[in-house]
């Protein structure tokens, strides 16, 4: 039987016991509830803070148009709603359909509110009351309105910013957080899925009549090859899902997020953290016999894993240039963590990326070689933890 | 004949050596029971012929090549420590282990399905293997050493725990198996098992080969024993016969020690017993495994039954 084959064999098996296995199923479920309840309860959260309702009446229904585009210029949405009369404006504001009703005329138009007017729109409306006025003063001197206003909208203000800090928007910095988070967790679940794996070979002495027919790096190659396919359908599924709702309820219809290169890096940074970790904790699972004794032989990988977590979603979605941000977004272990919040926030250049990439991709090969020297020397000596220093050096 | 042979074997864990010069060969066909106390060197010895573990110095050796990985695969291995997924079905479980020592997805399932049936534990092949009694677990073991039809069997300790109607079943399995030619080699401390099923018998001690050979070769005394029942030794009649020691004799039973194997002696033995009393019974007396095995480790094990050696006759 060649190499290919025994691999594969190994893979099938974890794929075909970790597919059917409930935690597999359960942490699938609530990630997926997880990303697309979040969009849901984002879009609500974001739906009653920015749709702003205003009624007009026949006499101020003019303005509706005016009224749209001052609302754009300034990022505001406004939905307009066409009321009978100023009784059943006021009745509407009362009834709390609409934020606010234009009652009496198109130019002196007063605004109903229930107790007080929302600032954002108090300018908005402000500027289109402005405009009124002008344009009432510029017909009065023989003007013509339209003419004052294309020019007035000419007229804009040039900045140049010496030191601009990057842009972002908040679609940005949500995706940030699901990317961090969602790598994170992840990588967290499927690295222990190999730990685990790996113990319970050991722990169940299953691993002598395995490796009386396997080579033990195919054990392991198979082992991390079947948990790397589970956690990259695990991975896909939820990002697909968290993308899908994103798109279906427009959340990032005003971002400046680009959405399919997110996605796409999202899961090339979680193989190649997924390799690295699993690798090491492979490796060093492969020392202990007990389940109970994963936890602290894994616990220094673990620690590669949970810094650059908490340091990426606390301070990269507010400061994307923070020295410290960047340099975890280039170091091997912490880049899986980091760099997709990097990239969703689009602070990062792609050379930049490919860059952290390679440097990652440069250490696996390292990394396979002294895992499966630590694991084929570890692996079947059951009984106390062996000693890194041995696995690696006996031959 | 191709033969698994092991030869010159040395392995130590630091201070202690767990292989001294270890030398054994199973030829196809016969079945090798592998004798000594705990820790004398049986499993080291099965783990180095497996390959998963290494040797200090000498060498495995199948049909005079040296074993290689695709040997290996042929080997049938049943570990000391009994190893199973937990919480993989029966079925699966020796389907898998089957498809990786190179069966097919077909033959592997034909395999279990026989395998199954002949070990009695065809009922439980959906079972999760943690959910089955130790005694069906080891069946599931086994199986698992079968199923892909090894050209050569090292079992360690394949008959602990198992149950009378099990171990039948699985001395016929082993008896079947070397009558179509496979090398069979199992350690065991059922010694009457190991009498009753092997043609030769290997007995180490501290990792040292003391006697290798045919069950009744090694039984064959160089003082023959002859048990009398009859008259009691007490009377004298063992001390007429030149040659003669008692070596016990209680309840009208003298077991005597013959300095000279001829027939002669055995017949100057035997009249002059006659001529103390009637006697009911003359036989040559052939020691069981049980006591060439303590004889052979007898330096350092001393073990509790030692002192009341039991002794019976072949008549």
């Amino acid at each position: 039987m060649s190499t290919g084959e025994t691999i594969r064999l190994v893979a099938g098996r974890e794929i075909t016991t970790r597919i059917r296995s409930k935690a597999f199923l359960w942490t699938t479920g609530f990630l997926l509830a997880a990303v697309v309840i979040g969009g849901v309860v984002l879009n609500v959260a974001l739906g009653s803070s920015s749709a702003t309702r205003i009624a007009v009446t026949p006499q101020t229904a003019a303005l509706s148009q005016p009224l749209q585009d001052v609302a754009r210029a300034s990022d505001e949405k406004v939905h307009v709603v066409a009321v009978a009369d100023d009784g059943a404006a006021e009745s509407a504001v009362r009834g709390e359909d609409v934020d606010a009703a234009l009652v009496g005329g198109p130019t002196d138009f007063t605004v109903v509110v229930r107790s007080e007017l929302d600032p954002t729109l108090s300018a908005t409306l402000t500027v289109l009351r402005q405009q009124a006025a002008l344009d009432a003063a510029v017909t009065e001197l023989g003007g013509d309105p339209a003419k004052v206003s294309a020019q007035l909208a000419a007229a804009t203000l040039e900045v140049r910013a010496l030191a601009p800090s990057p842009k972002r928007d908040g679609g940005q910095i949500v995706a940030g957080y699901v990317a961090g988070i969602l790598l994170f967790i992840a990588l967290q679940t499927t690295a222990q899925l190999v730990s685990q794996g790996v113990v319970e070979e050991k722990s169940s002495r299953v691993v002598e009549l395995l490796l009386s027919t396997i080579r033990p790096w195919q054990l392991m190659a198979g082992k991390v090859l079947g948990i790397g396919i589970i956690g990259l359908l695990q991975v896909g599924v939820v990002v697909a899902a968290a993308a899908g709702t994103a798109l279906g309820l427009g959340l990032l219809d005003a971002s400046s997020i680009d959405l399919g290169s997110t996605v796409a890096w999202a899961l090339v940074w979680f193989v190649v953290g997924f390799v690295m970790f699993s690798l090491a904790l492979a490796a060093l699972a492969s020392l202990v016999s007990r389940q109970e004794d994963v936890a602290s032989v894994t616990a220094p990988v673990m620690v590669f894993m949970i810094i650059p977590y908490v340091i990426g979603v606390s301070i990269a979605p507010w400061d994307p240039t923070n020295p410290l941000v960047v340099v975890l977004s280039y170091v091997p272990f912490a880049a899986p963590m980091v760099m997709p919040i990097r990239i969703a926030l689009g602070t990062v250049e792609t050379w930049q990326v490919v860059a952290s990439l390679a440097l990652s991709l440069a250490l696996i090969p390292v990394l396979v070689w002294a895992a499966a020297r630590i694991y084929s020397n570890a692996v079947l000596r059951t009984g106390a933890r062996v000693r890194l220093r041995d696995a690696l050096h006996v031959g | 004949m191709p033969e698994l042979e092991l030869l010159h074997l040395d392995k130590s864990y630091g201070e202690v050596r767990a292989l001294r010069d270890l030398s054994l060969a199973v030829a196809s066909g016969e079945i090798v029971g592998f004798v000594g106390s705990n820790g004398a060197g049986k499993t080291t010895a099965m783990r180095i012929a497996l390959g998963v573990l290494a040797a200090d110095a000498g060498e495995v050796r199948w049909a005079g090549k040296p074993v290689d990985f695709d040997v290996r695969r042929r080997i049938g291995y049943m570990p000391e420590e009994r190893g199973l997924y937990p919480r993989m079905r029966v079925a699966q479980q020796l389907g898998y282990l089957a498809r990786l020592h190179g069966l097919s997805v077909g033959e592997a399932e034909r395999a279990v399905a026989r395998w199954t049936d002949i070990l009695g534990i065809s009922a439980r092949r959906d079972d999760e293997v943690q959910k089955l009694s130790l005694g069906n677990q080891q069946r599931v073991q086994l199986a698992a050493a079968l199923a892909y039809d090894p050209d050569i069997l090292v079992l360690d300790e394949p008959f602990s725990g198992l149950d009378p109607v099990a171990v039948d079943v699985m001395s016929a399995v082993l008896r079947e198996r070397a009558n179509a030619g496979v090398p069979v080699l199992f350690s065991s401390h059922q010694l009457d098992l190991v009498e009753r099923l092997c043609d030769r018998v290997a007995i180490i001690k501290e990792g040292a080969m003391v006697a290798v050979g045919a069950i009744e070769d090694l039984r064959t005394l160089d003082n023959p024993r002859w048990l009398v029942e009859g008259p009691p030794a007490a009377l004298g009649w063992p001390a007429q016969v030149p040659g003669a020691r008692v070596v016990n004799s209680a309840d009208g039973r003298t077991v005597v020690e013959m300095a000279d194997g001829s027939a002669s002696a055995e017949q100057s033995l035997l009249r002059a017993a006659l001529a103390a009393g009637p006697v009911r019974a003359f036989g040559a007396v052939r020691p069981h495994l049980v006591e060439l095995y303590r004889d052979a480790v007898a330096d350092s094990d001393n073990g509790p039954g030692r002192e009341t050696v039991s002794e019976d006759a072949h008549s």
